[in-house]
């Protein structure tokens, strides 16, 4: 579904990430780890046309969606959650949402099996998106990427600040999304959050591949995730 | 139709009845005033949804108000036009204008635009003042009464002028408040915010901001165009800095992205120099310590501190 094909991409001149690859197939939660500064936001931004690509090929389905504008990369089919849920704070979370579904011409149906996933939306639908919870925030970023229908969603750490009921939701909603097919590629610093939800996890370091790993194979070798994370 | 729209509906409409009938109570001389606030709260409107509702802070906005207006004057003066084709020259020109700049200054963001804003309206302060034996520079021209003349009504009798500005307000006011709700203007809005994550979400952010731009550009072109055909006269002073200024300070103080924001913030700023100029000759001390004041305590203009204090839809 989504590979990235020896990517160089970073700011101004220099690259954070070199030479980095990574396969994520439809129906599969891949989890990229490594410490502060490795490169994993770098990554989300360069396959979301955020960041230019210095070098290498992002392709989605077999095509080469590298060097196309950042708004037409949503519309080829990746959404994208980014760290500090950045919504729009002063509308409503119905016209956050709106946006969303105006943005794929999707319609009422869309709404409403985002809205089935997270139901605590539904009863906040007039609040301004700036009195939410940090965990409702991140539940109607994540349902505002969803109204775009992907076939692939980017998670840059999701859980981060969360209370523990507000992480279980959102991993729900993960989980769920993978199971309807969705290729997902999340981003985390915890290694608890990530071995509850990954099929895969890549690790990633000073912008370069580590190992690739099943993450059953990973719960079993504490050692690796010290080596590359330092946790 | 939601409790919330009809709300909004009768707030906006009642607006528009109250200055509707005040043409019949008022004194001549707020009468007069209440004209050019009108034309003037037009200009900050259209200011307003460049900067209030997508947060694009323009220096240059004297360039589309003189673009109107000098369009139509001139189009007057030298082309002998009568009043409803000058009118459309001026908005035609607004637009014009407002797409090549926007096309240009698009390319720029944050402090870059305000200065390259201001840049092409300083060229186009000097353009009228190099071409001075067409436009008649600083001292500018009179447009006169039998050239005002619009289907036999004379635009320059007070009754017709209040009409004619109010009619300007109604349909700024109203295409604002409509463009504002439309999912055009919710965009404008998400960009104001967040203009990466409009991006992300698939919308092309510069072919919005240029929309917004044309439509902010030719709502100043209308205002100014009114003000000369209303008023009768056409200077250079209107393109000059201080125009581009004060749409900026109307907008501030009656609530920046608000809908009714700049004609409050007109309505104020207009009165508080006339009733201070009554004073003292230092009226401007005045209505700078006003001005701090209402900068402490509303800071989010008058308007925006009813929506944040009172009613959170308001828009």
């Amino acid at each position: 579904m989504l590979r990235l094909e020896a990517i160089d991409a970073g700011y101004g001149g220099g690259r954070v990430l070199q030479g980095f690859s990574l396969d994520v197939a439809a129906g599969e939660i891949v989890c990229l780890l490594g410490r502060n500064g490795a490169g994993k936001t770098t990554c989300m931004k360069a396959i979301m046309g955020l960041l230019p690509l210095m070098a290498g090929r992002v392709m989605l389905d077999g095509q080469d969606i590298g060097r196309l504008p950042a708004h037409e990369v949503p519309k080829a089919g990746i959404g994208y959650v980014p760290q500090g849920r950045r919504l729009f704070a002063g509308l409503s979370v119905a016209q956050n949402l709106e946006i969303g579904l105006r943005a794929r011409g999707s319609g009422r149906d869309t709404l409403e099996e985002v809205l089935d996933l997270f139901p605590r939306l539904r009863e906040r639908m007039a609040q301004p998106a700036q009195t939410l919870s940090g965990g409702e925030q991140q539940m109607l970023a994540t349902a505002r990427a969803l109204c775009l229908r992907p076939k692939v969603l980017l998670l840059d750490e999701p859980t981060e600040g969360l209370q523990p009921s507000m992480i279980e939701a959102i991993r729900q909603v993960i989980v769920q999304m993978r199971d309807a097919g969705v290729a997902v590629l999340l981003v985390e610093q915890r290694v608890d959050a990530v071995l509850s939800v990954a099929d895969r996890v890549a690790f990633i370091e000073t912008g370069r591949n580590g190992e690739v790993m099943e993450a059953d194979a990973l719960r079993a070798d504490h050692g690796i995730v010290e080596r590359y994370v330092g946790v | 139709m939601t409790r919330q729209t009809a709300r909004i509906l009768a707030l906006h409409g009642g607006l528009l009845a109250v200055l509707f009938a005040a043409q019949f109570v008022l004194p001549a001389y707020h009468h007069g005033n209440l004209a050019r606030i009108m034309v003037l709260a037009s200009y900050a409107i259209g200011y307003n949804i460049l900067f209030g509702y997508t947060g694009l802070l323009s220096l240059g906005h004297a360039l589309f108000f003189a673009a109107g207006m000098y369009a139509m004057g001139l189009g007057i003066q030298y082309g002998g036009l009568s009043p409803a084709p000058a009118f459309l020259a001026g908005v035609v020109a607004g637009a014009l204008i407002s797409g090549a700049l926007a096309l240009l200054a698009l390319r720029t963001t944050g402090v870059a635009f305000m200065i390259v804003t201001l840049m092409f309206a300083q060229a186009g302060y000097l353009t009228i003042l190099y071409f001075g034996e067409y436009t008649r520079g600083d001292e500018g021209f009179v447009i006169q009464t039998a050239q005002r003349m619009l289907w036999g009504i004379n635009l320059s009798d007070p009754v017709n002028r209040y009409f004619a500005a109010f009619g300007l307000f109604a349909i700024s006011l109203s295409l604002s408040l409509w463009m504002v709700r439309a999912p055009f203007g919710r965009v404008l809005v998400a960009i104001r915010e967040n203009e990466d994550r409009v991006q992300m979400l698939g919308y092309d952010t510069y072919v919005h901001k240029l929309g917004a731009m044309v439509v902010s550009g030719t709502i100043s072109a209308a205002a100014g165009a009114a003000y000369g055909l209303l008023f009768g006269y056409a200077g250079a002073s209107f393109a000059s800095v201080q125009y581009s200024i004060f749409p900026l300070l109307w907008v501030l103080l009656g609530g920046a992205g608000t809908v009714l924001g700049p004609f409050i913030g007109t309505l104020f700023m207009f009165y508080l120099i006339d009733l201070s100029s009554g004073v003292t000759t230092a009226y401007m001390l005045i209505a700078g310590v006003v001005l701090v004041a209402l900068t402490l305590f509303a800071p989010q203009g008058l308007a925006g501190e009813v929506r944040r204090r009172v009613w959170r839809g308001l828009p």
